[in-house]
């Protein structure tokens, strides 16, 4: 290799040199294939695939004029209360006073009592949710209840602020589904 | 009757066709994968089925820890500059706009903004900081800080977003909706990671049979 031919062109080479052996061009590709399969793998590992997603919510403006708030049929409401420890509890129509109404659930079964008072309401329009979070949830649960409103299609929703009683209420359930 | 003979093949394969199927997809994966920059804020967002792709440009993003510490960072540049002028005639903060302007994200009470400033960017941890106090409703300074970034987009719309730790307690994210509302901010977006939706629902339902959704 190293050497020079000084010879002419296309003149045979002599009697004392050696015909060099013809190697194979051929390599062995296995290991860079190995090699290959391990970094893809190392990439679809560390790939993010999913990108974050974003739920939209709208706020309705502060109505300071009570006469000026939207108002809601009795029959088609349903108060939807969140409590700590992923705690659900809801009570249709208005509370009653000696809070009759006032159910326990959770985050698994609230969607079918959605779905029977969506079902039961004669009009459609009339189907309101009132979420009231109380201040031990957490925004999963906020979150999580939004996301039944848009699973179970319920387009009328509204955050209103807890009221004491209510919270009272939640503590009080709470605090006997502890003793039990 | 003798059988005929079978020829013995090599049992090596040529691998160059696989080599080139894997160093493509390698490829691939390499132009397409992105790293997830360090964040400084932890932030486990929670899971829903909106289907809409959260908006990475024009945002003003307010995240919420899981302590209930608010932060809040912004994409661009021009629009912080604004916003570091205005929080300096107003407040009179005397806050350095060029270090404002490369922060990425603000998550100090104003008193402490200009030491926040001076922090160098690696020193930011969301852990270490005490966010923009939001609790205290008579002193609600995200409302400050919103009404400037409004006015720094004089009247354009950015992308507010909203992302919130799972296990953040509720009365940290109702103080940054009132800030909102107060800015006159009623639509906003909440970043969530995507999840299917459930089998048999009226959402599902509706999905099955074409219809599109209202996000």
């Amino acid at each position: 290799m190293a050497e020079m031919d000084t010879s002419g062109g296309g003149h045979k080479k002599g009697p004392g040199v050696k015909k060099s052996k013809k190697l194979s061009t051929r390599v062995d590709l296995t290991p860079m294939v190995d090699l290959g399969f391990l970094l893809i793998t190392f990439f679809i590992f560390t790939t993010t695939m999913s990108q974050a997603t974003a739920m939209r919510l709208n706020l309705p403006k502060d109505a300071d004029k009570p006469e000026d708030q939207n108002k809601a049929k009795q029959s088609g409401v349903i108060t939807v209360l969140l409590g700590k420890d992923n705690n659900v509890f809801y009570y249709e129509g208005e509370l009653e006073t000696n809070a009759a109404n006032f159910k326990s659930s959770n985050f698994h079964d609230i969607r079918d009592v959605l779905m029977k008072k969506k079902n039961s309401v004669k009009e459609l329009k009339d189907y309101v949710v009132i979420i009231k979070p109380s201040d031990e949830c957490t925004y999963k649960n906020l979150v999580d209840i939004l996301d039944e409103m848009t699973i179970t299609v319920s387009t009328r929703y509204a955050l209103v602020d807890i009221l004491d009683i209510e919270t009272k209420l939640i503590q009080m359930s709470e605090a006997s589904a502890a003793n039990n | 009757m003798g059988r005929a003979k079978l020829p013995r093949k090599s049992t090596s394969i040529d691998m160059t066709a696989m080599c080139d199927v894997a160093f493509l997809l390698l490829s691939f994966f390499i132009l397409t994968t992105k790293f997830k920059p360090a964040e400084a804020i932890a932030v486990t967002i929670p899971k829903s089925v909106a289907a809409k792709v959260a908006p990475t440009k024009d945002i003003v993003e307010v995240i919420i820890d899981k302590d209930g510490k608010v932060f809040l960072s912004m994409d661009d540049e021009s629009i912080k500059e604004v916003v570091a002028n205005t929080l300096n005639s107003t407040k009179g903060l005397n806050l350095n706009v060029k270090a404002f302007k490369a922060a990425q994200f603000f998550g100090a009470p104003f008193a402490g903004m200009a030491s926040y400033l001076a922090l160098p960017e690696d020193q930011r941890k969301g852990n270490l900081l005490p966010g923009i106090p939001v609790k205290d409703s008579t002193n609600n300074e995200l409302t400050t800080w919103m009404s400037a970034v409004v006015n720094a987009y004089q009247g354009k719309k950015p992308n507010f977003l909203v992302k919130g730790d799972n296990i953040a307690k509720y009365p940290a994210f109702k103080a940054v909706i009132t800030a909102f509302k107060k800015n006159d901010i009623l639509k906003f977006q909440m970043v969530t990671s995507p999840e299917g939706v459930p089998v048999g629902t009226d959402l599902w339902k509706k999905q099955q049979t074409g219809e599109k959704r209202e996000e």
